[in-house]
């Protein structure tokens, strides 16, 4: 297997910081902001692999950083500290490093990003179409016939009606709203797939079918994901392996299965005891 | 000429332009730099001028740091000389530059100012044309915050633009911009042109003439430096188009007065409620009014 990203000590300090901040913080402190400086250590040494195709899952309750690594990963916020490699076709891109242009290309190309709320994935103003056109748009593509049929091809692949893209996803239920972001992320064939909280706040039925949906595009694509959750049935169903956060530290990691049938950590223990 | 209000032209009077020295050198100093990034909005220290913002101050700015005791100049509102903002502000540069030769023929003007149009007569490229905008940033309705809409400029990141001419299409079949239509300056920055009609933006390609954008509200300066690539945005399956005056039958419109067929046309209501199509560019119309009636007379 080749490895797709690597992350090696992925620090995030909201904040001035004090020489102070990690000692006095994490999960033996039993919290996150910093005694002497109230500074918020929201991630801090967080390092993991992933590789081609894979689904890696991160786990840990609101506040614990796992919505933070895959924002700092998808520049939407800068890390304090730390480093990302991405590898895509035989190239090596030093996330963090490279200037704002490339990184930009980057996210347009190589990424896609599905949030919890879809106000902040899609723009509302544009039509479902034009959310997927805009994304095209952004990675060179100009021709408006193969747009258009590109646009249509990915709704009908994540099951919005063809009939309904050219209205508003204002006027969308929120299951269509997130698949209608789905289509919009995948519009690239991105190797690499953040998924924040995706199911969150949406009825079961619709729940299970966008997972059914996620592991259907990890299947036929061999997309390569990080699938941030607070729910334990969404890490066992789509994650091998797992990553449990708190108080922005990593307290435990491995393969999905043994995480949940056989925590090592205390507080992965109480996770897992809280969800059965 | 006011015939009653002078100017007073002892020692503590206005200078040459209205403008004092420096803030000439100033506006200048910001021609150059917009000069030599094509497209880019410099921004400059916009000054009060004895009219309200949004009446061509930026354009008059530009005017009175470039004009010089050699020059002519021509000043076009709506494509006419005669209209309103266009005497006010030639009888305004009458008043504070002694001595500058003014002209309504687009030929014999060595400086041109003007709002909404670009001359039908092409441009030479001892010719200088300033044109007045209102919004200089063709990323403000889909961007608010302004330091984004910077970054963007400076990744040329102009997806979203594109998004809005997507939406036009789905919706009504074509790009329905009829002015201030987005323009890529040299490969990089999106300008926009000004409320200059779609007929006039592929007279910005390749000008001869150098033509600068002045937006004195929001204090930008910007250029489309001679013989310099000016292309619209749009699909490569959806090419840019200008305004068609074809009618039901689909021959060209004429003007009714000149008869010409290669300008652009304003639409009147005559007194008996019908459509009537002249000439937008009054200079082009007379021009041509004059020749025929010199060939009428020799015939």
């Amino acid at each position: 297997m080749s490895k797709i990203l690597e992350v090696r000590g992925l620090t995030r300090i909201h904040g001035r910081g004090c020489p102070l901040c990690i000692e006095a913080t994490g999960p033996e402190s039993d919290t996150n902001i910093c005694p002497h400086c109230a500074s918020v250590v929201a991630a801090h040494d967080v390092s993991f692999d992933l590789y081609r195709g894979e689904i890696l899952g991160i786990i840990g309750e609101s506040g614990s950083g796992k919505s933070t690594v895959v924002k700092t990963l998808y520049f939407d916020d800068a890390p304090t500290a730390g480093e990302a490699i991405f590898f895509d076709d035989g190239q090596q891109f030093n996330l963090f490093a490279l200037n704002a242009a490339r990184q930009r290309w980057l996210r347009n190309h190589r990424f896609g990003m599905v949030y919890q709320n879809p106000h902040l994935g899609l723009n509302f103003n544009v039509s479902a179409g034009g959310n997927i056109a805009e994304r095209l748009l952004m990675s060179d593509v100009s021709h408006y016939g193969a747009i258009r049929a590109r646009a249509r091809e990915l709704l009908a692949r994540t099951e919005v009606l063809a009939a309904r893209m050219d209205e508003s996803p204002r006027k969308f239920s929120g299951g269509m709203q997130q698949r209608v972001q789905i289509a919009k992320a995948l519009a690239t064939r991105p190797p690499l797939l953040f998924l924040d909280e995706v199911t969150s706040g949406l009825d079961l039925s619709v729940q299970a079918a966008i997972l059914d949906l996620i592991l259907e595009i990890q299947h036929e694509l061999g997309t390569a994901m990080i699938v941030v959750t607070h729910d334990l049935g969404v890490v066992r169903l789509l994650a091998g392996r797992t990553l449990v956060m708190k108080y922005g530290r990593v307290i435990e990691s491995g393969l999905t299965d043994q995480i949940l049938e056989d925590p090592q950590h205390a507080y992965s223990q109480r996770l897992v005891a809280a969800a059965l | 000429m006011m015939p009653h209000y002078e100017l007073p032209r002892d020692e503590a009077g206005y200078s040459f332009g209205f403008l004092d020295e420096y803030a000439k050198k100033e506006v200048r100093r910001a021609i150059l730099k917009a000069v030599s990034i094509p497209g880019y909005q410099t921004p400059y220290a916009s000054r009060e001028m004895p009219m309200g913002r949004g009446f061509g101050t930026g354009g008059l700015q530009l005017t009175l740091a470039l004009i010089g005791h050699n020059d002519t100049l021509k000043v076009i509102d709506q494509g006419s000389d005669d209209s309103v903002n266009a005497v006010n502000l030639r009888q305004f540069v009458q008043l504070t530059c002694p001595g500058v030769a003014l002209t309504e023929r687009t030929e014999d003007a060595t400086l041109i100012q003007s709002r909404h149009r670009i001359p039908e007569q092409p441009l030479r490229a001892d010719q200088l044309l300033v044109l007045q905008v209102p919004y200089p940033d063709p990323l403000v309705v889909v961007e608010p915050s302004e330091a984004k809409r910077k970054i963007m400029h400076g990744e040329a990141d102009y997806a979203r633009l594109l998004v809005k001419l997507y939406e036009d299409i789905v919706k009504f079949d074509e790009i329905t911009i009829s002015h201030r239509y987005p323009t890529r300056i040299n490969g990089h920055y999106v300008i926009d042109p000004s409320p200059i009609p779609r007929w006039d933006v592929p007279r910005l390609h390749r000008s001869p003439a150098l033509i600068l954008l002045g937006a004195g509200r929001e204090k930008k300066i910007y250029a489309v430096p001679p013989y310099t690539d000016a292309v619209p945005l749009a699909f490569e399956d959806q090419p840019f188009r200008v305004e068609d005056f074809r009618d039901a039958a689909g021959s060209r419109r004429a003007c009714a007065r000149c008869g010409a067929t290669d300008s652009f046309l304003d639409e009147f209501i005559d007194s008996a409620g019908g459509k009537v199509y002249q000439c937008s560019d009054s200079a082009y119309c007379n021009g041509r009014l004059a020749r025929q009636a010199k060939a009428e007379a020799l015939a």
